[in-house]
């Protein structure tokens, strides 16, 4: 278990007990009070829009965009079958808060999507989980079998004359199919290549049908908002930044883990609840958003807020909520290249700026951290960065760039230390 | 030859299940499933394997053999009997994601992408298994993983793999 501080999501989860995922703990703990409410009232899918968009949440999943804004787009009067899909395919690297939902909390994320079927008039979802974590993967087929024998899920859903059919799906190990039409992609089981937009999956979707996609955190937050309202939803964060939000802390602190807090919570007491710097070492830099997100100094983090709106100002973008924290004692290229190798791998070779670029910046990067750097690389970096950012089919090319630009921006010292003396190159 | 005969009865039963998550017309959508299933029990994809799950799925081998070839996670070269995947990705690096890659690489005397000679283990190196609170993280066989993989937790892990 690695959740230190809990909030909307784990609220009373007792991760001392081995059976607290399991649906009569759950249930215990006002768990499915909130379908049961829906279902009993007869609330209507307005009402339950209405109250997604006054919570203010944001999708966790990365990009942050409004989730009731986003669930209006659904046409509901549809004739046709359409599709609700849950993303826990988690490998934006440095986060890990999805995995603790399915394996200690999986029916807040089940309910969530039963409540967001409902409210679109959906009748069928899938749940794609990211292929290392298939004893995860196991844990949440048993929850949802859970689920069926309760009533919850399945035909006429406690009685009513709602149905909502839901299941598993197992990745087998491609970082691109989090990107989400690429997992639509996956999940029909083809390569993983994401689709030119528009269409959006709003329109053109799962086997070409309306879908909407929504991340692990985001659909396990919905219950907590159906159940207290959305207004003290919002109130828990700051305006425009609603709720608590998992943060995946790894790296140089003491206690690396999930913290659940309050968006708005100020990165120094962040930093504290997890225990301060490693080895009493100094603070250095914070990718504060997962690996996509563009590196702070240790003092314009410092003055940040954990929320979307503080990290966008500095610079930067709060994205999955994955901290990656970093000492003194780190070389910033080795950092860079170690990440600049990963987009290289993982990029799906669909458009060529980005399988051809995201190779030029892992060789220069490389090159330039084993101490063969030349002068004019930094500048090289720069144009093969605007070459592929804005250029490709979806956004794997930017996430590949921003940490490039972020770590000449901030580091770019660094670099040029390392050109000039290939003696300061120091790996990971 | 047919999957049927090529897999045991439980595995056609796991993949049915796969099966049976989809609409009818979309069995397509079970090939990964029915691919991860199929390795798991021969441990590694061959051609006739894939050919046969197309078949057996009703679709094209080429549409199988895409796939099987995309994802990392499928071995379409023979692996040891164990196959271990270190994750050296940033955040498990600042943890000690190397020293747990290199410990291995000495104590079995092999380096990524090889197996050693007796055909036991094979050692990968891996991305993100969105595990970091736990780093440094190995995977065994794709399905289980390892959590603060020390040199002590590796002697200890190795020792249970027989
Ligand atoms: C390369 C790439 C990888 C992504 N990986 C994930 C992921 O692992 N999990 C996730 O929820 N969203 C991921 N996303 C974002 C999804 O495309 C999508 O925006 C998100 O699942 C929507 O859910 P939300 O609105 O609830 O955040 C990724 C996007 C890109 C471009
Ligand atoms: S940007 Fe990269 S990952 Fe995305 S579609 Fe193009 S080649 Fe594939
Ligand atoms: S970096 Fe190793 S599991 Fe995430």
């Amino acid at each position: 278990m690695t959740v230190y501080v809990k909030g909307v999501v784990f609220g009373d989860v007792d991760f001392d007990n081995p059976d607290c995922w399991r649906l009569e703990e759950y249930v215990k703990r006002g768990g499915y009070a909130a379908l049961k409410k829906i279902i009993n009232e007869k609330i209507s899918q307005d009402d339950i829009i209405a109250e997604m968009k006054t919570s203010s949440l944001r999708g966790r999943g990365g990009a942050g965009f409004p989730t009731g804004l986003k669930w209006s787009f659904m046409p509901r009067s549809f004739p046709g079958q359409k599709y609700l899909v849950c993303n826990t395919d988690e490998g934006e690297p440095g986060t890990f808060k999805d995995l603790d939902i399915i394996v200690y909390n999986p029916h807040a994320l089940i309910e969530g999507m039963i409540i967001g079927g409902y409210a679109m008039g959906i009748t069928v979802g899938y749940n794609y989980i990211h292929g290392e974590v298939f004893e995860a993967y196991q844990r949440f087929e048993e929850a949802l079998e859970e689920a069926r024998a309760a009533g919850f899920l399945g035909d006429n859903i406690l009685g009513s004359d709602f149905s909502f059919q839901l299941h598993a799906h197992h990745g087998y190990g491609a970082y691109i199919c989090g990107e989400e039409t690429a997992l639509l992609e996956s999940l029909e089981g083809k390569k993983g290549q994401p689709r030119f937009k528009p269409p959006f999956p709003a329109s053109f979707g799962l086997y070409g049908k309306p879908t909407t996609i929504n991340n692990t955190e985001t659909f396990a937050s919905v219950p907590y908002i159906v159940r207290e309202g959305g207004q003290k939803f919002l109130e828990l964060g700051k305006p425009n930044n609603g709720g608590t939000k998992l943060f995946s802390v790894s790296g140089h602190v003491n206690r690396p883990g999930n913290y659940e807090i309050p968006l708005g919570t100020p990165f120094a007491d962040l930093l504290e609840m997890c225990g301060g710097m490693r080895d009493g070492k100094k603070l250095k830099a914070v990718i504060p958003g997962g690996s996509s997100a563009p590196v702070l100094p240790a003092d314009i983090m410092m003055q940040c807020t954990m929320d979307y709106d503080s990290i966008a100002k500095a610079g930067s973008m709060l994205g999955s909520g994955a901290v990656i924290v970093m000492d003194e004692t780190v070389s910033m290229v080795s950092a860079l290249e170690r990440l600049s190798y990963f987009y290289h791998e993982e990029s799906c070779g669909q458009c060529t700026p980005c399988r051809e670029g995201t190779g030029w910046l892992y060789r220069v990067v490389h090159r330039i951290a084993k101490g063969e750097g030349r002068p004019e690389d930094l500048d090289l970096l720069s144009r093969v960065g605007d070459n592929i950012a804005g250029r490709t089919i979806c956004a794997l090319g930017d996430a590949a760039v921003f940490p490039v630009r972020g770590m000449l921006k901030h580091f770019r010292h660094e670099f040029e230390d390392l050109i000039k003396d290939a003696q300061t190159a120091k790996p990971l | 030859m047919s999957l049927t005969n090529l897999l045991s009865a439980e595995s056609i039963q796991q993949i049915d299940r796969e099966v049976a998550k989809y609409p009818a017309e979309q069995s397509r959508s079970a090939v990964m499933g029915a691919l991860r299933i199929a390795q798991t029990e021969k441990r590694f994809l061959t051609n006739e394997l894939i050919e046969a799950v197309a078949l057996y799925l009703n679709i094209a081998p080429m549409a199988a053999y895409e796939v099987a070839t995309f994802y990392n996670m499928y071995d379409m070269k023979p692996v040891g009997k164990y196959k271990l995947t270190v994750c050296t990705n940033l955040p498990c690096a600042l943890s000690g994601g190397y020293t747990t890659a290199d410990y291995l690489k000495q104590k079995l005397g092999i380096g990524f992408n090889e197996t050693t000679a007796d055909g036991k283990f094979t050692l990968k190196e891996g991305e993100c298994m969105g595990a970091c609170g736990y780093a440094p993280v190995m995977l065994v066989n794709n399905h289980s993983m390892c959590n603060h993989m020390t040199p002590e937790a590796i002697d200890k892990k190795l020792a249970e793999l027989e």
